[in-house]
């Protein structure tokens, strides 16, 4: 079942035009990656499907529903749980209040308190701390487990294992496999390739805000050319 | 994940020490009355009713992130519908001071609304422009508010046929304003609302990634600063038993952000001291040298090199700092 889905997407910053027609879609269960070099359009997609951007032509739809000029806090609400790649912790709340004050919205669904405890039980442990105390690490379960405080329908993550340590990264990953086989639908941007192989079903690489390559993860894994050209490797 | 150490300070950290010192404050200011000069009970009076004003600015300067260069417009109306309503309409004294309170959190929505929309230099310039707007309707609205001269009349309440007129009682009713507003406000900080402002203060863009209209909290806040600006106003009129344009004037607005400033924006407390450390400056530099504002100016530039947090936030930082080395 699909849940998002962008056709023939454009945007621009200002004048300058930075998308150009991307389309792919995300189904129930399905983890999708977004790969490329820095300055590609991976960030800038995941802004526009968001509302942070306005799109130019194109459409993006969410379960048939149309997003265009729809505002961030609207596409929150419909159940999209953004993850950005700055984590975006709040220094001086503590790290339950960071929680508490996602889960206003969307209360009564499959994520509580308690059940984020469950799969992060280091932020159990972390709770009265502040914010800004947190480790790389910390910030990161953190901003993914705020997200699913909305009881999202959809991830959307930005680079979720930069600058992490690959014992926290392999952490993150096993936690967002788990999310997948809950049936979350979950859109990936990573520069870091094996995180992107061990992790997604379809891989989409970007390059100057064009998908270049559509493919499975043993179809890039295969492809010397995309992977010499596209991607920093 | 072992990279942070696990006996990082908690905020919470509330001990015996913080209750004795808010014993010890409460009840110096009980007794003032009883042992201090008419004198030194009115400038505590005026402190108090500054510090009303300070704190409320404070819940959008430090907690929701909305630098307001024009919050003695709501002080004023605050002031000038209170004593407007009494006098020339006829209303009691309580119902003319909640009326100015209710008439300044509705100039603060009208404002408010306009404001929010934008961020950074504008909503500064903005709210400075309502405000100036509101200075000048004081001013020329000469049937009305009596111009550049003011007006006056208020009078002083009594509770339960008690007679608030000395200043001892007086200073009473305006400490226990002083308190309650206090309290409300640092309730209302801890609670869900006031995550939701510091959220919006963090990263705001974050705020609408979960799901939050972040304009419409923006707008509650500056409501809710507005209504207790107004109150201090009312209080003030009551005070001074006199208004005049200048109280709304952007230097007006100007002494409140020093004052939130000087004593630490984001600690509630440290504005209210900040006001303190202000009224007594003026008054103090004032009767030696026509120039305390200088001094003043010395003194909060000083304050802004060296003593980012203000006064208050520097020395919550060191005793924090010094709690946790041992």
């Amino acid at each position: 079942m699909t849940v998002l889905e962008l056709d023939n997407v454009n945007a621009f910053y200002g004048e300058s035009h930075v998308l150009h027609g991307v389309s792919f879609a995300v189904a129930r269960g399905e983890v999708v990656c977004l790969l490329g070099r820095n300055g590609a359009g991976k960030t800038t997609t995941l802004l526009t499907i968001m509302g942070y951007l306005r799109p130019g032509p194109g459409r993006i739809s969410y379960g048939g529903r149309d997003l265009a000029g729809m505002p961030p806090y609207a596409v929150a609400r419909l159940g999209f749980g953004f993850v950005p790649q700055e984590r975006g912790i709040f220094p001086s709340l503590t790290v339950r209040e960071n929680l508490t004050v996602a889960a206003r919205r969307g209360a009564g669904g499959r994520w509580t308190l308690a059940e984020i405890h469950r799969l992060f039980p280091r932020l159990q442990e972390r709770e009265a701390n502040l914010g800004f105390q947190l480790s790389g690490g910390e910030q990161q379960m953190l901003s993914i487990a705020r997200a699913l405080m909305l009881n999202p329908t959809l991830l959307l993550l930005d680079e979720p294992s930069e600058g992490l340590a690959p014992m926290i990264v392999d952490e993150i990953i096993a936690i967002l496999r788990h999310l997948r086989q809950e049936g979350l639908a979950i859109l990936l941007v990573e520069q870091n390739m094996h995180t992107a192989l061990d992790l997604a079903d379809r891989h989409h690489v970007l390059s100057k805000g064009e998908i270049c390559f559509v493919g499975s993860s043993a179809e890039l894994e295969g492809n010397e050319d995309v992977k010499k050209l596209y991607l920093a490797v | 994940m072992t990279e942070t150490a696990l006996a990082l300070p908690k905020r919470s950290a509330s001990s015996l020490p913080w209750v004795v010192v808010v014993l010890a404050v409460l009840a110096a200011l009980a007794a003032l009355p009883l042992v201090g000069s008419s004198y030194a009970i009115n400038l505590v009076i005026e402190v108090l009713i500054f510090a009303i004003f300070a704190m409320s600015l404070d819940l959008l300067l430090g907690y929701t992130g909305l630098i307001s260069f024009g919050h003695a417009a709501f002080f004023g109306v605050g002031a000038y519908a209170a004593i407007i309503l009494a006098t020339q309409l006829g209303l009691g004294i309580w119902a003319s001071l909640a009326a100015g309170v209710g008439l300044a959190a509705a100039a603060a929505a009208v404002i408010g609304y306009c404001c929010v929309r934008l961020g950074g230099v504008s909503f500064i310039m903005l709210t400075l422009a309502f405000s100036q707007l509101l200075f000048a309707v004081a001013l020329k609205w000469r049937a009305v508010t009596g111009g550049s001269d003011g007006t006056g009349g208020l009078g002083r309440p009594s509770v339960l046929g008690w007679s608030l007129t000395d200043p001892a009682s007086f200073y009473y009713l305006i400490l226990a304003f002083f308190v309650v507003s206090y309290v409300v406000l640092r309730r209302l900080i801890a609670a869900p609302l006031g995550h939701v402002f510091v959220g919006i203060r963090e990263n705001e863009a974050r705020m609408q990634a979960i799901g939050y209209r972040t304009r419409r909290f923006k707008l509650l806040a500056f409501v809710i600063a507005g209504a207790f600006a107004g109150l201090s106003g009312g209080l003030y009129a009551m005070f001074n038993g006199f208004i005049s344009p200048e109280s709304m004037y952007w230097t007006a607005s100007g002494d409140v952000l020093i004052m939130v400033i000087l004593g630490g924006a984001g600690t509630l407390t440290g504005p209210a001291i900040g006001a303190a450390i202000f009224l007594l400056m003026k008054n103090f530099v004032s009767t030696r040298t026509d120039h305390w504002m200088l001094i003043i100016g010395i003194v909060f530039i000083c304050c802004v090199m060296f003593f980012r947090q203000g006064v208050y936030g520097t020395a919550c930082s060191l005793l924090q700092r010094r709690r946790t080395k041992r």
